[in-house]
């Protein structure tokens, strides 16, 4: 028995738990009511706890039959004014990509857990990849807005899950929980207590007249009201481009400004949505920007690095998408150079050349199932701060 | 001498259409208005509420209808109306859910939605419109057209053999299954008001033709000829000279073709988590049996 096994329960709220763990209980908490899962490597632990812990909060878990019926019945419970979760990874995640175009289209809240894993393909369902960060943003077809949180923790997968019900809920929008596999199966005490404010946000309902209720007009904010079925309202729900009143249109104005509305509807709701950590950045050389277990090495990294006398930070995106830019640019303004590990080919790395413009930035790309260490992070942080010394 | 209610008489279409939507997209002689005027009086006589009628639809000319009907609405992706309803359903018991597909929506492409449908159970009614094409996207084969008819995708004649829905719709454990063409209105109202009333998943397959683009391509006439074909599968001999198809052969049955009695998917799961947060030790499948032992 450790510690916190001795610790009175009725004492704490300290817990021993796994990502995916956390990742239920957060669920839960965030007044998640509405599970629909198909099992897939690394990610089923995510349904088989909330299927014991839906039940008991009178809400319902459904093991699908298959991925893309999952996600279409997570998108068909929020319909019905229920929020909803839905787990899998790689595989899985490409087969819901369309339906999740769907919720981003007609702006239905729902939270999507992506734990990755080694690709392409079936690729390693047991090994860690970062390789989901560009298909995250970008796998439905056309233009459409997501939100993509990646946590590096299991008490940060715990919050985070608040938050991204918190932001489907109040953006109107689908949100991935993006995770690898290493921090999906790590276990560490996690303390629930301080973030249980965090997450009860409620979408904004319909009130008023049906008459004049227009599903898709918006006032200031941005966001439409929705209205809940059984209101009164009878309105209609399509993928097809629609205009203010929820009826398909053609009409290229009408597509301009209701689909305009859609692709800026984050924008002032950034100051919620952003999120991001700095770690020693302030006196940094070289700073490196990394999510999830690519950031925990590059945290252990900075120690390394500083011991051998190089300055190295870490600026950590929490909310991937929209990527926090402002603050990438602000953060990396006195840093010689910018590295990016991540177990990928070259995904982040492409985001951050594209924000920094002529900054120096280099990259560890691995893709091998191996996360990257501390020390191989030290090491190429050394050798820029080398090269960045010497000009 | 027993009273009769016209229920016809009191049933008025324009009732439950969206009039903002009208006039419709259908081509002349579709067969589908039919089978959306059979479900608007089916829901009438059922006396269901507007408000509590969550309609939901797949993509394809069966696809557009839900767009017709003053309900709450669901239009969503392609084969996956059953499933995104799986999920409005159970999380939504109060509400009384309707899925309308086609046949290449609900047998194709959602082909392994309706199977497990059938085989959980939940409450549901789905709405198969059968005219044997992919109509919206210009005329081509479908898992139920019939062999050797000639669709833009089988310019030498169908080779392949069609599915019988409502004999796939039994197999994979439907508790309501049944079958008609549009052919005979009051009579398709009757059989979707049963499938609508039936405490479970119901299946109904509507026959319904599509005139522009199949019968024009297989040169099968007009709209009311191909709607007499339907009417020759049950009195043959009224017109033996009809093109014969293994789909639409006389011996087709219509009708109820399946009802059961078995524990509905919802209720049951509903019944087992109460009973956990009652403190007993319940599974959903332990509730199952006990619900058909009493």
């Amino acid at each position: 028995m450790n510690a916190v096994d001795k610790m009175p329960r009725a004492q704490t709220r300290l817990r021993l738990l796994s990502g995916n763990h956390a990742c239920a209980l957060g669920a839960v908490a965030a007044g998640c009511r509405f599970f629909a899962g198909y099992p897939i490597t690394p990610s089923s632990e995510v349904a088989e706890r909330l299927s014991r812990l839906l039940p008991e909060v009178d809400g319902v878990f459904v093991q699908m039959e298959d991925e893309i019926a999952s996600i279409a019945a997570v998108i068909g419970a929020s319909m019905g004014g229920v929020k909803a979760l839905t787990a899998t990874s790689g595989p899985g995640f490409s087969l819901k990509q369309e339906n999740i175009g769907y919720a981003a289209g007609a702006e239905i809240p729902c939270v999507i857990v992506n734990v990755m894993r080694g690709g392409p393909s079936t690729g390693m369902p047991t090994r860690p990849a970062q390789g989901d960060i560009m298909q995250s943003r970008w796998g439905s077809h056309g233009d459409y807005p997501i939100i993509v949180l990646a946590p590096a923790s299991v008490r940060e997968i715990y919050t985070e899950t608040l938050r991204a019900f918190d932001l489907a809920e109040t953006c109107r929008t689908p949100v991935v929980l993006l995770y690898d596999q290493v921090i999906a199966q790590l276990t560490e005490t996690v303390e629930l207590a301080d973030h249980h404010g965090a997450g009860h946000a409620e979408r904004k309902w319909a009130s008023g007249p049906s008459a004049s209720y227009q599903p898709y007009a918006t006032g200031e904010d941005g966001i439409p009201a929705m209205s809940r079925p059984g209101a009164g309202y009878r309105v209609h729900t399509t993928g097809l481009n629609h205009a203010e009143n929820g009826f398909p249109t053609q009409n290229p104005e009408a597509v301009a400004r209701n689909l305009g509305r859609l692709l800026t509807k984050f924008d002032r709701h950034r100051a919620a949505i952003d999120s991001w950590e700095t770690l020693a950045c302030e006196d940094a050389e070289v700073i490196a920007v990394a999510i999830g277990i690519s950031a925990r090495a590059a945290t252990r990294a900075i120690d390394i690095a500083r011991a051998n006398g190089v300055r190295l930070g870490l600026f950590r995106p929490i909310t991937l998408w929209p990527f926090p830019e402002q603050a990438l640019r602000e953060t990396t303004k006195k840093a010689r150079a910018v590295l990016v590990p991540e177990m990928n080919a070259g995904q982040l790395s492409l985001e951050v050349e594209r924000i920094l413009g002529g900054k120096r930035v280099d990259a560890i790309h691995r893709y091998n199932g191996e996360p990257i260490t501390p020390e191989e992070i030290a090491q190429r942080a050394a050798s820029l701060a080398k090269e960045g010394r010497s000009k | 001498m027993t009273m009769m209610v016209d229920s016809a008489a009191e049933f008025d279409v324009r009732d439950y259409l969206r009039k903002e939507m009208m006039p419709h997209f259908l081509c002349p002689g579709c067969g589908h208005g039919i089978a959306l005027r059979a479900l608007l009086w089916a829901i009438h006589e059922l006396g269901i509420d507007k408000d509590k009628l969550a309609v939901v639809s797949g993509i394809g000319c069966a696809g557009r209808l839900s767009a017709y009907i003053d309900a709450n609405t669901f239009h969503v992706t392609h084969g996956r109306p059953l499933a995104y309803a799986t999920g409005l359903a159970l999380a939504r018991p109060d509400l009384h859910v309707v899925v309308i597909t086609g046949d290449g929506d609900c047998l194709a492409i959602g082909g392994n939605h309706l199977i497990h449908a059938c085989r959980r159970n939940l409450k549901l009614t789905c709405l198969m419109l059968n005219n044997e094409v992919y109509g919206m996207t210009g005329g081509q084969v479908s898992p139920t057209t019939s062999e050797t008819r000639l669709t833009s995708t089988t310019p030498l004649g169908n080779a392949e053999p069609h599915f019988d829905a409502c004999a796939l719709a039994a197999a994979a454990g439907a508790s309501f299954v049944g079958r008609e063409g549009t052919r005979h209105v009051p009579r398709l109202k009757e059989l979707i008001r049963a499938g609508l009333a039936h405490p479970g998943f119901a299946f109904v397959e509507v026959l319904s033709d599509c005139t522009e683009i199949f019968g024009r391509k297989n040169e099968l006439g007009s709209s009311p000829e191909m709607i007499m074909r339907q009417k020759s599968d049950l009195r043959p001999s009224a017109y033996r000279d009809t093109v014969d198809t293994p789909f639409r052969a006389n011996t087709l049955p219509t009708g109820v073709l399946t009802k059961t009695e078995r524990a509905e998917y919802g209720a049951a799961y509903r019944k087992a988590a109460a009973a956990q947060r009652a403190g007993k030790a319940a599974k959903v499948g332990a509730a199952t049996r006990n619900r058909e032992k009493a």
